[in-house]
């Protein structure tokens, strides 16, 4: 069975990365910041590639929102082996509203033909973990979230969830939105070759409207200090003294 | 308005304890918006006998959907539900927990609905009137300070985060009949338990994580004696070096490509703290480090810290907590 897979990936800052912002601030300060594919999205990516492998050579198109900026981003998975790539270009900066941008990643996908569109299970920057199952909602296709692993059927997939205690087997109806966590699935280097023939490799440009961000950031704190630790002693002697702390004056045994 | 709801989750028909902590928060926010606290329960025949606990910790209504194709959780079908009694009643904001399945859920609802999301939130509380949140970006390297633009508001909460309030009522139980959608195109064919207990790192109230001090997996044993030595709600958690050397499951990774967790205690055997380690712990309540380097940057964030070699300082710890939970 031939099937087209689209992939919605996010240019995010590297995991890192020391964020610095100032007093006040309500973005991190871009200077210094290496830019990097959302490491999950590099999942779905490589599971793009390697069902498009096992099928009958189905394409893999990337697909991304984001500013100007963002077309490197689309290089890059280009250059691993992707064939095709959209930017949904926007002006202006990607909000925490994970619903604004579902809506306009559902409505460009609306009109185009893959049966499966595949996320990162959640970005790297502001770690919301929504925008997946909200354009399955919003396209009214079935979801599979935090996935390990599936196998493409005849009109359905069969995916391999990480959930609390354990893992499930589930079964979609294409077409379906699956999102990717780290499985089996770690990206391929991009060869030489690969990185030349990215430059040949359609790039599409379209422009949207991001709707306004109903939900708003009002300002960024670095997380608070911890209390200046002590170190109880050294080796298997100061076990029953960090055992006493831990029962009477931190009150956690 | 003012009313807010909270998903209580369950397994198997019970009630998990996560719910109690949504109820919770539910209330106390609902007492700053000028509004009620409402719970709603979704399972099959008989899961409403259970429903009076979230009560007890602050829903006035708790509203019990019972039907045999809500038993275990189908995405989809939730959504719809879940949906329909937000809509019907016009809450102004929804509360789920940050689990597997809230994180999930929620924004399935806030795409049905049209609501902001706000996800693995860590605090909330009202300013005038409105909500405001707290919740950790880039894996816990900053907090964002989130309003809300729009009714409902909708957030996942971070399990343990909150914590509980004791005896506050008795809630009034209302069932309902759910309008379950038609033409589901999501089948839960199996479901495989992990091995080394139940409770998920992202729930546990304690966390005993190694990494690559622990020299190699088959030195796992020693971890998990002090997790049976802890007791039940103690989890296994893992640095991202030994998951990505195999090691251990990606479902045990602490760390901003891992879990972010927030437990009472928290063991980091063996882990130097690289800083995407410590983005995803550094909320937990009580931090001991056990490390053979006295400048592994774990230190700076541990409580406690033990400086020598795991494998003679956790047998003897093992010991020790044992031997007081026998004296109890």
């Amino acid at each position: 069975m031939i099937l087209d897979v689209i992939v919605c990936v996010k240019r995010v800052p590297d995991t890192e990365t020391r964020v610095r912002f100032s007093y006040g601030a309500t973005v991190i300060e871009p200077e210094g910041v290496k830019y990097i594919v959302s490491p999950y999205d590099e999942f779905a990516l490589e599971a793009a590639l390697r069902t498009s492998e096992a099928g009958e050579g189905g394409r893999v198109t990337v697909m991304t929102l984001g500013p100007e900026d963002s077309q490197e981003t689309l290089r890059a998975s280009l250059a691993a082996g992707a064939d095709a790539a959209v930017l949904v270009r926007v002006q202006g900066a990607v909000t925490m509203d994970g619903l604004a941008t579902a809506k306009v990643l559902a409505a460009e996908l609306e009109t185009r033909d893959e049966q499966l569109v595949l996320f990162g299970v959640k970005a790297g920057d502001y770690d919301q973990q929504q925008v997946g199952p909200m354009v399955a909602a919003l396209l009214g296709r079935p979801c599979a979230s935090n996935v390990t692993g599936f196998e493409v059927g005849e009109s359905v997939i069969r995916c391999v969830r990480d959930v609390e205690g354990g893992s499930e087997v589930v079964e979609l109806d294409l077409p379906a939105v699956v999102t990717l966590t780290k499985g089996a699935f770690e990206l391929r280097y991009a060869s030489l070759k690969g990185i030349m023939a990215a430059k040949k490799k359609p790039l599409e440009i379209k422009d949207a409207d991001l709707p306004d961000g109903r939900l708003t950031v009002e300002r960024l704190d670095y997380p608070p200090e911890r209390a200046e630790g002590r170190i109880v002693g050294e080796g298997v002697e100061a076990v029953p003294e960090l055992v006493r702390i831990l029962r009477d004056e931190a009150n956690v045994l | 308005m003012g009313d807010v709801l909270a998903i209580a989750e369950q397994g198997d028909g019970e009630i998990r304890p996560v719910a109690n902590e949504v109820v919770t928060v539910a209330a106390a926010v609902a007492e700053g918006l000028g509004g009620t606290a409402h719970a709603l329960l979704l399972g099959g025949a008989g899961v409403g006998e259970k429903a009076g606990d979230l009560g007890s910790f602050g829903a006035e209504v708790v509203r019990v959907g019972e039907d045999p194709a809500l038993e275990g959780y189908v995405p989809e079908t939730y959504a719809a539900v879940i949906a329909e009694v937000v809509s019907s009643h016009g809450y102004s904001a929804v509360l789920f927990a940050a689990t597997a399945i809230g994180k999930d859920l929620a924004p399935r609802v806030a795409a049905l609905i049209d609501a902001p999301l706000a996800s693995d939130v860590t605090h909330l509380e009202t300013d005038g009137g409105r909500l405001v949140g707290i919740r950790p970006i880039y894996g816990g390297k900053a907090m964002a300070r989130v309003g809300f633009e729009a009714s409902p508001a909708i957030l996942s909460l971070r399990p343990n985060a909150f914590g509980t309030n004791g005896y506050r009522g008795d809630g009034r139980i209302e069932l309902f009949t759910a309008a379950i959608p038609h033409g589901v195109r999501t089948r839960i064919v199996d479901f495989q338990a992990a091995q080394g207990g139940s409770v998920d790192v992202s729930e546990a109230s304690v966390i005993v994580s190694g990494g690559r001090g622990m020299k190699g997996p088959e030195h796992w044993s020693l971890l998990e004696d002090l997790q049976s030595a802890l007791g039940p709600g103690t989890a296994l958690g893992a640095s991202r070096a030994v998951v990505d050397a195999g090691w251990r499951p990606h479902g045990e990774q602490v760390g901003q490509t891992g879990k972010t967790v927030a437990p009472r205690l928290y063991f980091a055997v063996g882990i130097s703290g690289a800083i995407q380690h410590l983005a995803g712990m550094r909320t937990s309540q009580t931090i001991v480090a056990i490390n053979k380097d006295p400048a592994a940057p774990i230190f700076a964030v541990a409580d406690y810290g033990i400086v020598g070699d795991a494998f003679e300082v956790l047998p003897r710890l093992t010991a020790e907590i044992a031997a007081l939970r026998e004296v109890g």
